[in-house]
């Protein structure tokens, strides 16, 4: 049989957890090696070693602020990246619609949000910690910044691709341009831009860490650069599979979403 | 005064001319049929009457005003390629156009005004067979089905003239012949008048009270987009002769209008 037409069928489960239980083995035999020759060992931690920091993140209220550190940066980074979200898929939704709906609006902007879309986000950081310093305006404006112009550039497309023919019925059906907006348009591009968002939640962690490794005191990002200073791997490696865990649930509720709330949308193709 | 009148029309494509010289008038309830080989300019006249795109020269006056240049509610269109709104279920299909009607903000109705929209929606539905798939998403149709959800979706706005351009197309010849018998009847019912581009010569004069063929009159060989193509034959049909001949006369008039075509 040729490979291209062989399926894993019921062993699929198998295949699917098959990479992660190797990667656990290889760190266990690597950390074992390490640790036989160095007990003092800090750059891989052994599994006893990373329960014991994992139960010190999520069950020992920190001095500060009485609540453990991984509640405390998850809650922070959580907030910044739904706001930092949130913005860009409003302007996207906003500024996508009008520019794929009305050539006159086109004309006005479009030239102007290619440009823009071109400037390096990162490259905008210090400026925003200039204007903003400290404050969480500088990391939810970099998320915005970073992510809304690819959502109106989608945005834009997907409206633009409605045919001239629909186009045309619903103006025959005595639609006014709000109408078509509304009724037609929207629909049309909402979870397309929903995808287009979960396309961008890798790059809106980017910039979380990143912003949260430069100006922060707390934060997911802040905390494993804060560690990277002590070498402490035991603290740092559960952060990045929790940060890993959160952007998969993230993708995944917004899966969810869509299919849920657009049950034509799968169909229609 | 006629109810449509075509006034010295012309359109052309930077220098193709695509048609000229358009000079007929349309009455009231009349149910025209368009034919003419590919590429004469059939659908690009049923898009002047339509607003989608303007003559080059001349006017087309609708009961003495000249026609709006954007699409409105005043002529419906059905399309070869279906076109629906996949967000919507049938049934909803056929509302869109009544509840923007009613609510310009929203255009979406609520309560007493959404029930009585959803009871004439569902009555359209109906008068395409289509009653029973009135909570499918258009997708979940088949293309006929598809085909006379349209016909409803543009009917139930009472558009004074419906345009139709090769609406049968893409079927079967027997899903074709029932929407030969749908469009038919909903012609008479609402009183129509019906312009309808068709390459089934048949169909033309079946369901046709005036049958339109296109074609050019005059060729250049050297430059062959110099002249466009008009009207070369205006057929009145008697719809009771027609039955009475049938089959015969349609046969007839096919070879006629091959052997009048100028080369
Ligand atoms: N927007 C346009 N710009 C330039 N030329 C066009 C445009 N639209 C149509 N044409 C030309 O006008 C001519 C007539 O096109 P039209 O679509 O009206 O033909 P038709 O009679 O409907 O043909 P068919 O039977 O194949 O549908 C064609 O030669 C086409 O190339
Ligand atoms: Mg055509």
């Amino acid at each position: 049989m040729r490979l291209i037409n062989l399926n894993a069928g019921r062993f699929s489960p198998l295949l699917k957890i098959l990479p992660f239980v190797i990667l656990g083995l290889v760190y266990w035999i690597a950390a074992d090696a390490r640790h036989a020759l160095n007990p003092e060992d800090k750059l891989l931690p052994t599994f006893e070693a990373l329960g014991e920091a994992i139960k010190t993140m999520v069950l020992v209220p920190d001095e500060l602020t009485e609540e453990p550190i991984l509640y405390t940066d998850t809650v922070a980074s959580l907030t910044r990246i739904a706001k930092g979200l949130g913005i860009a898929t409003a302007i996207g939704l906003v500024l996508g619609i009008l520019q794929g709906t009305l050539p006159l609006f086109r004309s006005l902007f479009s030239p102007f949000s290619a440009a823009v879309s071109l400037i390096p986000p990162i490259a905008v950081l210090p400026i925003l910690l200039v204007l903003f310093g400290m404050e969480e305006s500088a990391k939810i404006a970099l998320i915005a910044i970073g992510v809304a112009p690819f959502l109106v550039r989608d945005t834009q497309q997907r409206s633009m691709e409605l045919s001239e023919e629909l186009l045309i019925k619903v103006q025959t059906l005595g639609a006014s341009t709000w109408q078509i907006i509304l009724r037609v348009v929207l629909p049309h591009v909402m979870p397309r831009l929903l995808d287009a968002l979960r396309l961008s939640l890798g790059a809106a962690w980017l910039f979380l860490i990143t912003a949260e490794a430069i100006a922060s005191s707390e934060g997911l990002g802040y905390r494993i650069f804060l560690m990277r200073r002590y070498m402490e791997m035991d603290v740092i490696l559960p952060y990045v599979a929790w940060i890993t865990l959160l952007a998969f649930l993230m993708d995944w509720a917004l899966a969810v979403i869509i299919r849920k709330a657009f049950p034509w949308y799968r169909k229609e193709k | 005064m006629s109810y449509l009148q075509i006034r010295n029309v012309w359109k052309t494509y930077e220098e193709n001319v695509i048609l000229e010289k358009l000079n007929f008038t349309i009455e009231k309830g009349e149910f025209c049929t368009l034919i003419g080989p590919s590429g004469c300019g059939k659908s690009t006249f049923l898009r002047m009457l339509l607003g989608q795109d303007t003559p080059s020269r001349g006017t087309i006056l609708l009961e003495g005003e000249p026609l709006s240049n954007e699409p409105g509610s005043d002529r419906g269109v059905v399309f070869q390629k279906y076109t629906l709104f996949p967000h919507l279920r049938a049934l909803e299909n056929v509302m869109l156009g009544l509840e923007m009607e009613h609510s310009a903000f929203l255009g979406k109705t609520f309560g007493s005004t959404r029930r009585r929209i959803k009871a004439e929606a569902m009555e359209m539905l109906s008068s395409v067979g289509l009653e029973q798939s009135a909570r499918k998403y258009p997708s979940e149709l088949s293309g006929g089905m598809q085909q006379r959800l349209s016909i409803a979706q543009a009917l139930v706005k009472k558009p004074k003239i419906l345009l139709l351009d090769e609406p049968f197309g893409a079927l079967d010849p027997g899903s074709r012949s029932d929407m030969q018998e749908l469009v038919k009847g909903l012609w008479k019912q609402y009183g129509l008048t019906a312009f309808m581009v068709t390459h089934d010569v048949k169909e033309a004069f079946e369901l046709g009270t005036r049958l339109l063929v296109f074609d050019k009159v005059r060729n250049d060989p050297q430059s062959p987009n110099a002249f466009g193509a008009t009207i070369v034959n205006d057929i009145k049909l008697d719809k009771n002769k027609r039955k009475n001949k049938g089959e015969e006369h349609v046969k007839n008039n096919e070879t006629t209008i091959a052997t009048e075509r100028p080369l």
